[in-house]
């Protein structure tokens, strides 16, 4: 038996390990296994079209994955034992792992549930596979953020409690509902809104430039754990784009159905990427790349290449694009001085930005800094150091659509407040946004139900009536620990200390 | 308007050989390296040879194996035994 064990070609085994392992059911017909397929009005006419440009096999799935977790966990050791969290650059930085932790690591899990329900609801078996892989890919990457950001939660406040206040907590409100506005859609809106206005179009600016700042201030673990994880986006964007000209090829009735997700998904990916702006401009101490220098590379001029390329089956880019490129200028200064005032209710801790950091978004932001944020920062600074560090006692009013507080500006007016309104059967509902208000009167059925905290809190749905009680007792935030400026709070105490710039107080414990 | 693909490598060991065998085969591409990372963008197209990377490497390379190293693309892939593409046609 002297056969040759000849190895398959990546066509041909994606092909048999891929597609050949499905079958046709006969005992039941496939609408009534595949429920859910036709109920948005897209039009498949052959599944067979699916491709999978990376022709990616479970088998090789497990073998790459597995030596990207041994890497990666490898570093965590290495990071832990050495006690990697007194090499970062500044412990204000850590402020932006809270985000993280509370914001987006529940959203890869919020994924890993999203892409397991619609990957049993494709008729498709090219479909159903990629799906399948991407669920476990956001289940590590939920996984990996939790292992890394564990270390940190040994020595600074805010890490406690993350996923019980991501369902809880106001700003937080904005990823979650994000998140679920897209599982309550159906499957081809899901894998729009995901795989390609996110994944493609926006994670991007997370990802990249992001977690090389936090290699650039020394966060060896996150610095890991991002680009670990985004070595998987990689496959995620690349299925988003096929999952478009998949579905755009398979019908010109699909065109018009597809373009308003584009818009609708864009806007909201947008807007809830606004808190990255300012993890990008604030809350890196070493800065690598202004949001607005990040948003020209990964948006306009990535975005615009994508958009060029989606012209040929009648794809314009997105419909409120403008708006956004007009916003770059400001979004991380509004959302900034905005969470300055609003310490008291977040896990994280603010600051006004370091004389140095301010002449740094000088300029980064020519245009905007000098004439409308930074004497914005230098009154709040006087107030401060005159013992009234300010904050904000009213709660906000929040957008019905995106959750963030209505405290935009108009695009080209900068001082002029973007707030839109309808009155749907009865009731007044507010916007941040034109984008936002059109999203709402599309579908007025499904966002009159959005949770609302602010509104919550009002309705005593939230264990007390007062900012004190609702932080404490229904958000788990610890007063005085997580809260509040970061001047003076433990944990720039406890860093003084691990920088021998102080000595610690009698009740702390040293690094 | 110009249409740039680009591919983000991990700046790690074997990146080094990617990016090294990147810009031999693309020499109209550009590299930009950033903490942490390799960035490379090109015009239209950016192609990554199997036979390159073996050469750089002196060993047998899967081209699969660039998925523990890429961080991010941008363009459409085409990929098989020998050759990783990112193309806008």
């Amino acid at each position: 038996m002297a056969v040759k064990n000849k190895k398959l070609n990546l066509k041909d085994k994606y092909q048999y390990l891929t597609r050949d392992m499905a079958w046709e059911p006969t005992y039941q017909k496939m609408e009534d296994i595949y429920p859910d397929e036709r109920f948005e009005g897209i039009k498949i006419v052959d599944w067979s079209q699916w491709e999978d440009p990376f022709r990616l096999t479970m088998d090789a799935y497990w073998k790459y994955q597995a030596e990207k977790e041994k890497k990666l966990y490898a570093i965590f050791d290495a990071f832990a034992q050495n006690n990697g969290h007194q090499n970062i650059s500044d412990a204000r930085y850590v402020n932006a792992l809270k985000l993280f932790l509370s914001g987006v690591s529940p959203l890869e899990h919020a994924a890993f549930q999203g892409y397991a329900k619609v990957g049993r609801q494709f008729s498709g078996a090219g479909a159903r596979v990629a799906c399948q892989m991407q669920a476990i890919d956001e289940l590590r990457h939920s996984q990996t953020q939790q292992h890394a950001m564990s270390h940190y939660n040994k020595h600074f406040n805010g890490l406690h409690d993350a996923p019980h206040m991501h369902d809880r907590v106001w700003f937080l409100s904005v990823p979650k509902s994000f998140f679920d506005d897209a599982r309550t859609a159906g499957p081809f809106e899901f894998l729009t809104a995901i795989s390609f206005s996110f994944e493609y179009v926006l994670t991007n600016l997370l990802f990249v430039p992001f977690m090389s700042g936090a290699a650039y201030n020394g966060d060896m673990a996150t610095v890991t754990f991002g680009f670990s994880a985004q070595s998987d986006e990689a496959r995620h964007m690349t299925l988003g784009l096929e999952v478009i000209k998949f579905i755009l090829e398979q019908h010109e009735d699909n065109v018009p159905i597809v373009q308003r997700w584009i818009d609708k998904w864009f806007w909201r990916g947008f807007r809830l990427l606004s808190l990255v702006s300012m993890m990008m401009d604030y809350m890196l101490p070493n800065k690598v790349m202004s949001w607005a220098e990040a948003w020209e590379v990964y948006y306009e001029q990535n975005g615009g290449a994508l958009f060029k390329d989606l012209e040929r089956y009648g794809i314009r880019p997105p419909k409120y694009q403008d708006v956004a490129n007009d916003a770059k200028h400001h979004l991380s200064h509004q959302l900034w001085t905005t969470f300055y005032q609003y310490s008291q209710a977040t896990n994280f801790h603010t600051w006004i930005p370091e004389k140095q950091e301010m002449d740094w978004m000088s300029e980064k932001y020519p245009e905007s800094f000098d004439k409308y944020y930074r004497p914005r920062y230098e009154y709040l600074a006087k107030e401060a150091a005159a013992g009234h560090r300010f904050y904000n006692n009213t709660l906000p009013q929040l957008c019905q659509v995106c959750q963030v507080p209505t405290l935009f500006t108009e695009m080209g007016a900068p001082t002029k407040l973007s707030h839109r309104q309808v009155v749907h059967e009865g009731e007044r509902y507010h916007f941040c946004s034109e984008a936002c208000c059109e999203i709402f009167e599309h579908e007025p059925e499904k966002y009159v139900q959005a949770w609302l905290p602010v509104h919550q809190i009002y309705q005593g749905n939230c264990e007390g009536a007062d900012v004190e009680t609702v932080v404490q007792k229904y958000y788990h935030i610890n007063i005085g620990e997580d809260n509040f400026e970061y001047l003076g709070s433990p944990d720039h105490k406890h860093w003084m200390t691990i920088k021998g710039q102080k000595p610690a107080d009698d009740n702390q414990d040293a690094a | 308007m110009s249409q740039l693909v680009f591919i983000v490598f991990q700046d790690n060991d074997n990146a080094r050989y990617l990016a090294e065998a990147v810009m031999e085969d693309n020499p109209e591409a550009e590299i930009q390296h950033q903490p942490a990372m390799i960035r490379i963008q090109a015009e239209k197209r950016l192609v990554i040879n199997r036979e390159t990377m073996e050469e750089k490497l002196g060993r047998d390379w899967d081209v699969q194996e660039m998925l523990i190293d890429v961080i991010s693309i941008g363009g459409n892939v085409d990929e098989d035994d020998d050759h990783f593409i990112l193309e806008w046609k």
